[in-house]
């Protein structure tokens, strides 16, 4: 099991990585947002994975149980607020495209450049 | 056993997200970001992170998929051009993995309990829980009163981008431009028995586990944020199954606004209660005459607004892009 100990974290290195090559090389706008969420996941596991505990439970307490190792809960508690605040801004992102389609016709990248070169 | 099953979760979200980058149809791209949102909220699940995992599943399974959805259908959904520039980004993507994973050989095993994160604050909330608040759920008592000020922050990001979107989508689309391609379909799926049906029976059950994860938030994994992300899936569900247009019967657009702002005012004053009884703001201690009986009352309360805001803004961003192809 211990070869698996830093497994949590080279898949976070290669969806953030996922993500990012998105951003950059692809030239459609949804396509850079959802690489853009796919960085975002990363960045949540990340986070989620620090927090864990070995033998540990739900931060969440039950009557008569004591010793009871719990993983941390400050973690989880910033990124279930980052989940709803990242929906939120994706939303944001995607009226931005809808009204960039409504004016140039296109949301390829490419093509909105070259109109705007005219 | 868990630690193979996290692994093998783990690998598939990577495949996902490989195929999401990969295919040039964005239907498929969004449907498979919405297999990608489960599997990552399995995945927090197994991590101990009960509420991150029922956030996840609502808002990246729900809600997410819905909003690309109702995009992608004023949008089109074929990617046309290939990706720009694909060597350069292939190497500047390469490197900065190799560097990142090099780093990671530094970290800290998973599940450590000695590791710098687990030794710093994260105990100090555990122990000091119990003691302030007196409620089981020591994740929502972190987001409601220790770091209060964070989550008011989170609420009014939220609130800010649903205004945001208001703005982008609340102008009249140019004259003409969704005539061709979009009828008006204002009658949802009303024609399809089955789907109507099925819709009928979950959308009160749906409503009912909202309440219940809203109002059981500091006794188990729950709270304002999930909350709102579970009743705004009933309603969007109810709005495709029947038609935008009853949604907004039900709910009409000043409602939800308001309830935008209301929830964030209410949030704001329980804050200012604290400062006007000579506390500090975000104080729930002063709400009643018993510090932990206040800290709770607190906490319910700005739940309650988290919850409504959420909701209000989740609801007015669809409405907006839903109206957007019908102008």
């Amino acid at each position: 099991m211990e070869l698996f100990g830093l497994y949590h974290y080279w898949v976070f290195a290669v969806l953030l990585m996922i993500g990012f090559y998105a951003v950059v090389a692809k030239l459609n706008l949804i396509k850079k947002l959802l690489g853009l969420s796919l960085f975002q996941a990363a960045v949540f596991l990340l986070y989620i994975t620090m927090g864990k505990v070995e033998g540990g439970t739900a931060p969440i307490f039950q009557a008569g149980v004591v010793d009871q190792l719990y993983s941390n809960p400050l973690p989880q508690v910033l990124i279930l607020t980052a989940i709803v605040v990242g929906i939120s801004t994706t939303a944001l992102g995607l009226g931005i495209v809808i009204r960039i389609k409504e004016e140039y016709g296109t949301i390829e990248e490419q093509k909105i450049q070259e109109i705007d070169q005219l | 056993m868990t630690v193979l099953f996290g692994v093998f979760l783990l690998t598939l979200l990577v495949i996902t997200a490989i195929a999401i980058v990969r295919t040039r149809n964005l239907f498929v791209a969004v449907m498979l970001s919405g297999i990608f949102s489960l599997l990552i909220a399995a995945i927090f699940f197994l991590l101990d992170a009960a509420d991150v995992a029922l956030t996840e599943a609502a808002i990246g399974a729900g809600i997410s998929t819905v909003l690309f959805l109702s995009a992608l259908a004023l949008i089109g959904e074929h990617e046309q051009t290939p990706s720009a520039n694909r060597l350069v980004a292939l190497l500047v993507v390469v490197t900065t993995m190799v560097a990142i994973l090099y780093a990671t050989l530094d970290k800290p095993r998973l599940g450590d309990p000695s590791a710098p994160v687990q030794r710093h604050v994260g105990p100090w909330y555990l122990e000091k829980t119990p003691e302030y608040m007196d409620i089981p759920n020591s994740v929502t008592a972190v987001l409601g009163s220790f770091r209060g000020y964070d989550t008011l922050g989170e609420v009014f990001v939220v609130l800010t981008a649903g205004i945001g979107v208001l703005f982008l989508l609340g102008k009249a689309a140019p004259p003409g431009y969704y005539k061709k391609t979009h009828a008006a379909d204002a009658g949802g799926l009303r024609h399809y028995q089955i789907p109507r049906m099925v819709g009928r029976l979950l959308i009160p059950f749906i409503l009912l586990f909202g309440f219940y994860v809203q109002f059981h938030g500091e006794y188990g994994p729950g709270g304002g944020f999930q909350a709102g992300a579970i009743i705004a899936a009933a309603i969007i569900l109810y709005a495709l199954l029947e038609g935008e247009q009853r949604a907004l019967t039900a709910l009409p657009r000043g409602f939800l606004l308001g309830l935008i702002a209301a929830g964030a005012l209410l949030y704001g004053l329980v804050g200012l209660i604290g400062l006007v009884s000579g506390g500090n703001f975000l104080d729930y201690s002063l709400l009643s005459d018993d510090p932990v009986k206040g800290q709770q009352l607190g906490i319910i309360l700005i739940e309650a607004g988290v919850g409504i805001t959420v909701t209000g803004v989740l609801l007015s961003i669809f409405h907006a892009f839903a109206a957007r192809g019908k102008s």
